[in-house]
């Protein structure tokens, strides 16, 4: 059947579904179509780690290598400083941007290294908007609840409450540097209702929330004239010996030479490993994402959360081809978008957590009501020319530019046609162990945003990375500066790494791979 | 996966899809064939290339694969993300060097008259000799030119409004005989909108302020004294 014939499936029942209220699952309903379907409990795709701080803990195969992979680094490498900071920000995101801005504002000497250009990140895709409560019918404990609530119950509390409460400050902070949020009349800050939320909670620069926020503190950052190495990747951690982290070893992408930064305190803001591409799931992350900071901090003996959870977000876009694994903002079922079978049946309530309803389409898909594309992918639409037959022709126009554009490019109208979409890699709920200030198990070694762990529990809301990234980026910027400030250089070593080199030998008779990754190997061999 | 009971009915059928056609690109002056409709960047790899500086987001966003392209027996050279745009036959291209292009440097809180400053930060701004080559090599079918004069003219608002899709990508920076870099100039504009010349939202400062009040306190020791099995409650009886 031809893809317009399917379509019109869809066109045919939107009238009949529009008067459909579907109702959310009772957690027990939840628990059991997550344990059939969503990717986290596929037993096969996992293993358990041999060795290293989080022996013993399952997580996916692909990062098992990576965690269990050696250092690119020859421990005879020559550890005379290159040069030498009070604070090393590795990462150029939002996190990282938000780190080195409040270590710098607060007098510390700051050198920010990023593998590709400052703001090439996963935060600039950020459609959705940043989740801060701030309107009279809801509070910052809402926050915490419907966050604990998508979290499945897991999320470190402690963490969590700081967010919320901090939420507040981070909006007039952005504000503050002009980021331009989305206004009601009256000239409050609009809020928007997202998956998984109880109260509109969302702050939204249109669908460009991510791009805005991203474009102004880097904007920020070169105003601030923070000290910048850019395509120089970190590929491992310095240590004094007495289990606290001195530096790192970059790598200048360029000549491939190592350099040696000696620096009291180092914050890792290195993001997520969609690219990783686990189970084989096509990713929305960016080209970067290979999760960095979990294997350097591994090796120096930080232990990790939650790895053995990722996000699939619902609408990862499944045709046409160029824009496979890219992401259909959820904004579009926020603002009362279908998802519809291919009997041109809804299957689950849109604005049920991210978990829920990838797990639903999934389900749909495998029990033979997804429609198939040419090249064997799998997908169930998504009504987006509802949004204009509902709020009025020009509406998708007007709050998904980015959207319209994306498939525009490609000769798809999304305001008069439905989208294919299903699950796509999309964020790694666990991570690095941090404290609130962002510190890891390892001393003056910090992890901010999606590379740190236990915030978000098994599941993340919509609309809280923004905020995770600017409240610990914030955190951990502030306190790895203020605990500079009152110390020495510490001794450069690289004793962790026998260490783990050691205990890999007696684990792993094969060669381990080298990790950080740092990018996928998408250039043809053959 | 298992797709049992699958509906061989409920399948897209392009079958030119299922066996990709080739196509020759030239890449950088070098001919290579390459699947029919893959993207740019994707072109790049399948020739064998490693892209570091180019690649960023890949998802129109971040702006780091400008590409120089021109389609078969069109002279017109025409601009485009790689990360975004399809390849065809007879098609060539190339990515864009970043371009040494001057960003001022400023104090945000420092400034005192935003709109009078431009022209100390940017003098060139309102040299612009209304070419228009930046509005066409926008790959986001922005109006640049007509920005760069809203910015000049002191309508920072309508710049902002205009400029919230750029992805920063600075294609329209090589082309401006004028030397202005359209895109940071907005960005300037759009910042000192945001920072001085739009509203206080007055509902987020009392939130701010109610919580350095401690007005949540009593909740939160609520909640946070509860057991795991009554906080399931509560979350289970949330709507």
């Amino acid at each position: 059947m031809q893809l317009q014939a399917l379509q019109e499936l869809v066109h045919k029942t939107r009238d009949a579904r529009r008067n459909q209220t579907l109702p959310k699952y009772s957690p027990a309903e939840r628990d059991t179509l997550i344990k059939k379907y969503h990717p986290d409990h596929r037993e096969n795709a996992y293993r358990p780690l041999k060795f290293g701080p989080n022996a013993g803990d399952k997580t996916v195969r692909e990062l098992a290598a990576l965690l269990e992979g050696d250092s690119p680094v020859s421990a005879e490498l020559d550890l005379m400083p290159t040069s030498s900071t009070d604070v090393l920000v590795v990462g150029g995101g939002g996190a990282g941007c938000a780190a080195a801005l409040h270590a710098h504002a607060h007098g510390a000497q700051v050198l920010l290294a990023t593998k590709l250009r400052l703001g090439d990140s996963n935060t600039v895709m950020a459609q959705g908007g940043i989740q801060i409560a701030i309107t009279k019918e809801d509070s910052p404990v809402q926050h915490f609840l419907d966050t604990l609530k998508g979290g499945h119950m897991k999320n470190d509390h402690r963490l969590l409450k700081t967010m919320v409460e901090e939420g507040p400050t981070i909006a007039k902070w952005l504000l503050d540097l002009g980021v331009l949020f989305d206004r009601d009349p009256d000239g409050n800050l609009h809020v928007k209702k997202g998956g998984g939320s109880s109260k509109p909670r969302l702050l939204t620069c249109s669908d460009y929330t991510g791009l805005e926020i991203m474009r102004v503190l880097k904007d920020e950052v070169l105003n601030q004239k923070v000290q910048l190495l850019e395509f120089s990747a970190a590929v491992e951690l310095l240590s004094d010996g007495d289990g606290a982290c001195t530096g790192a070893i970059l790598q200048d992408l360029d000549n491939k030479h190592y350099m040696v930064v000696a620096a009291k305190t180092v914050i890792l803001a290195t993001g997520g490993i969609g690219r990783l591409h686990i189970q084989g799931f096509p990713t929305s992350n960016h080209y970067g994402a290979t999760g960095d900071a979990l294997p350097m901090a591994y090796r120096l003996g930080a232990k990790l959360l939650q790895i053995d959870t990722f996000q699939y977000h619902p609408t990862g876009a499944v045709y046409p081809e160029q824009l496979v694994g890219a992401l259909v903002t959820e904004g579009i079922r926020s603002e009362g978008g279908h998802l519809v079978n291919a009997k041109g049946e809804r299957f689950v309530n849109e604005l049920d957590t991210r978990d829920v309803v990838s797990s639903s389409i999934i389900r749909e898909c495998e029990e033979g009501r997804g429609v198939r594309t040419v090249t064997g992918r799998l997908g169930v639409w998504l009504d987006t020319p509802l949004l204009d037959v509902e709020s009025g022709l020009g509406t998708l126009e007007k709050h998904f530019p980015a959207m319209v554009r994306q498939f525009k490019r490609y000769g798809i109208d999304i305001t008069k046609d439905p989208v294919l979409i299903y699950p796509t890699l999309h964020y790694q709920n666990g991570g690095v162990q941090i404290d609130v200030n962002g510190e890891s198990g390892v001393r003056n070694l910090f992890v901010a945003g999606e590379a740190s762990g236990g915030l978000h529990g098994r599941n993340r809301l919509m609309g809280n990375s923004l905020l995770d990234l600017m409240v610990f980026g914030k955190r951990a910027g502030t306190t790895a500066a203020e605990r500079a400030k009152a110390m020495k250089h510490g001794k450069l070593t690289l004793e962790h790494l026998a260490r783990f080199r050691a205990e890999a030998r007696k684990h792993t008779g094969a060669l381990a791979v080298h990790s950080p990754m740092l990018f996928p190997d998408y250039a043809r061999k053959e | 996966m298992d797709f049992k009971g699958f509906d061989k009915n409920i399948a897209i059928d392009q079958e030119e899809v299922l066996r990709p056609k080739m196509v020759t690109v030239e890449i950088a002056g070098k001919k290579y064939q390459v699947p029919e409709g893959i993207t740019v960047i994707k072109a790049l790899w399948y020739s064998g290339q490693e892209v570091i500086r180019g690649a960023g987001c890949l998802g129109g966003f971040c702006g780091a694969c400008a590409t120089y392209y021109r389609t078969k027996d069109d002279p017109k050279v025409r601009t485009c993300l790689a990360c975004s745009t399809a390849v065809e036959d007879g098609m060539s291209f190339t990515m864009v060097s970043p371009f040494p292009a001057r960003k001022a440097t400023y104090q945000l809180s420092e400034l005192k008259d935003p709109k009078q400053d431009l022209f100390n930060l940017y003098p060139e701004a309102p040299l612009c000799r209304n070419c228009n080559a930046c509005t066409e090599a926008c790959p986001q079918g922005i109006d640049v030119r007509d920005g760069v004069w809203k910015a000049v003219f002191g309508d920072f608002k309508g710049v902002s409004e205009m400029f919230m899709d750029c992805v920063m990508c600075g294609l329209c920076v090589p082309v401006c005989i004028a030397d202005i870099a359209p895109n940071l100039v907005a960005l300037y504009a759009s910042r000192a909108q945001g920072a001085f010349f739009t509203e206080k939202p007055k509902r987020l400062h009392e939130r701010i302020d109610e919580i350095a009040q401690g007005q949540y306190q009593s909740e939160w020791e609520k909640i946070l004294n509860m057991d795991e099995q009554q906080l399931k409650d509560v979350c289970a009886a949330i709507k």
